[in-house]
């Protein structure tokens, strides 16, 4: 992972000319979870470990572990798209506002 | 020793192009520049440049071009005018946003509409708070000089702006004229090559251009191109200086003509200096005490500078080759008398536009000017600051 310090607190001096980014691969730096106004609510109990849903979601925000199950979502960065309770035959997804419980 | 020559402004241009072999040219053909391009890719196929020219289908796509090969580290170069640049204008911005230091002749023509192909300095307006820097030409001899210069003020650390190079359309692009030319090595050596710090195809180290930029960082991006603005004015100095010891040729940020007693004064651009030269010796053998302050770099605007060289005038006229419609005069004018308001100096001025669509300009005109200024001396009043030179309109102007 990258080490981008510039934030949005940086100063003129500390940012590079043109906003260019010096380094690869630092979209991680950027979460965009705060996006999110309805969010998959992951129902493991429903779920068969079928392996439909990870593959779906634009953000790669469902980790699959070492023993290849399915945990639960990264929200740091899931958008909130809906694709995977789409995706899933066994309504193990469930879509919620964000912010209800 | 130096090479003489005779050849039209746009020949010059692409000579200038030929000795900078820059990487990539891409350009699409507009009246009056076109001849750059074509001049130019006649080098291509004769193999006396190893440029890869792309011959693409708009201006646009052209800027794009040369975008591209300038953020992957390439010198790119391209020309155009009038509509062209209007069609460039989006990317234009972009050019000198990510900071690509691409350099491009621009052959003044009037924007449309209605349609005209003729020299007038609107297309140039259009630009001038792009960030591009701006340096103005009198002659064939100095489109060749400044482009020669161009890359050395673009490429520095501490300006890294794209930059144009202006003529004016026919009046210079199309004329012949005596010049001078410096050997191919010597440009070489002059130009130097250009080793950027951070760019595309430098595999050890991946950067992402022009990523999404929002409240929390335009804002000093902007200010930082502000600030490479004001750094060029010392670098195109300093460049100016090697180039006096390599050519003998003097360039300063303005060309003062007869100026230092000067109680008219006269500031222009471009090919009507070389005009308002053979009045301002008309009158001096009269012992009239006229002058002329030709402005070279119009971007960075020489504030300061140009502020301190008209302080000692009793009148001055600020030529303007482009109306601003705006009711508060042109360009030229607002930043001369900018300028001066700011640095607490006040001398009568007034502007004129002239020339608009290639409308002749000739010493009569001038003649004119100075008579005007002449009878501001005398009453101390400006009775209207904004003025025209040579339009056909009945009644008094």
């Amino acid at each position: 992972m990258s080490d981008v310090k510039i934030n949005v607190n940086s100063p003129v001096e500390e940012l590079t000319p043109g906003g260019t980014i010096y380094e690869a691969g630092n979209a991680k730096c950027f979460t965009t979870g705060d996006w999110r106004s309805i969010k998959p609510v992951f129902l493991s109990e429903k779920c068969k470990q079928c392996g439909l849903c990870f593959p779906v979601c634009p953000e790669n925000a469902i980790p699959v572990g070492k023993d290849l199950k399915r945990k639960d979502f990264n929200y740091d960065y899931c958008k909130g798209c809906g694709v995977c309770a789409k995706t899933c035959p066994f309504g193990a997804i469930e879509m919620k506002e964000e912010g209800e419980d | 020793m130096s090479i003489r020559e005779r050849l039209s402004g746009n020949e010059a241009s692409a000579v200038a192009m030929r000795q900078i072999n820059p990487d990539v040219v891409a350009a699409f053909p507009i009246t009056p520049s076109t001849e750059i391009p074509q001049y130019f890719s006649t080098f291509v196929s004769n193999g006396s440049v190893d440029t890869e020219f792309v011959a693409v289908e708009s201006e646009h796509s052209a800027m794009s071009a040369c975008i591209g090969a300038e953020a992957a580290g390439g010198r790119a170069m391209t020309a155009t005018s009038s509509n062209g640049l209007a069609l460039m204008w989006e990317m234009i911005y972009i050019a000198s946003s990510l900071r690509l230091p691409i350099v491009m002749p621009l052959v003044n023509r009037a924007i449309s509409g209605p349609l005209n192909i003729h020299n007038d300095h609107s297309d140039a307006m259009g630009i001038r708070d792009s960030g591009w820097i701006m340096l103005f030409s009198e002659t064939n001899q100095e489109a060749y000089d400044n482009l020669i210069m161009a890359h050395r003020i673009a490429e520095h650390k501490d300006v890294m702006l794209p930059l144009a190079v202006c003529q004016d359309g026919f009046i210079t692009s199309h004329s012949i004229e005596n010049i001078e030319l410096i050997e191919d090595d010597k440009v070489k050596e002059f130009v130097g090559t250009y080793q950027p710090e951070h760019y595309l195809l430098n595999k050890k180290e991946p950067i992402a251009v022009g990523p999404m930029d929002l409240q929390a960082y335009l804002f000093e991006h902007k200010y930082q191109q502000a600030e490479a603005m004001r750094n060029a004015k010392k670098v195109i100095l300093e460049v100016a200086k090697d180039f006096e010891k390599l050519t003998g040729r003097k360039y300063g940020l303005f060309e003062e003509y007869k100026t230092e007693d000067a109680e008219m004064i006269v500031v222009c651009m471009n090919s009507t200096a070389g005009t308002t030269k053979v009045v301002v010796d008309e009158l001096r053998e009269k012992g009239i005490k006229a002058g002329l302050l030709k402005i070279r770099v119009f971007r960075p605007f020489p504030v300061e500078e140009v502020a301190k060289a008209l302080s000692h005038a009793k009148a001055i006229a600020i030529l303007d080759k482009a109306d601003s419609l705006n009711g508060a005069g042109g360009a030229l004018f607002q930043d001369v008398t900018s300028a001066m308001y700011v640095n607490n100096i006040h001398v009568p001025a007034i502007n004129y536009v002239y020339g608009i669509g290639g409308r002749d300009t000739t010493t009569k005109h001038i003649e004119s000017v100075f008579d005007d200024l002449a009878e501001i001396v005398k009453t101390n009043t400006v009775t209207n600051p904004y003025r025209y030179l040579g339009l056909k309109k009945g009644g008094n102007q």
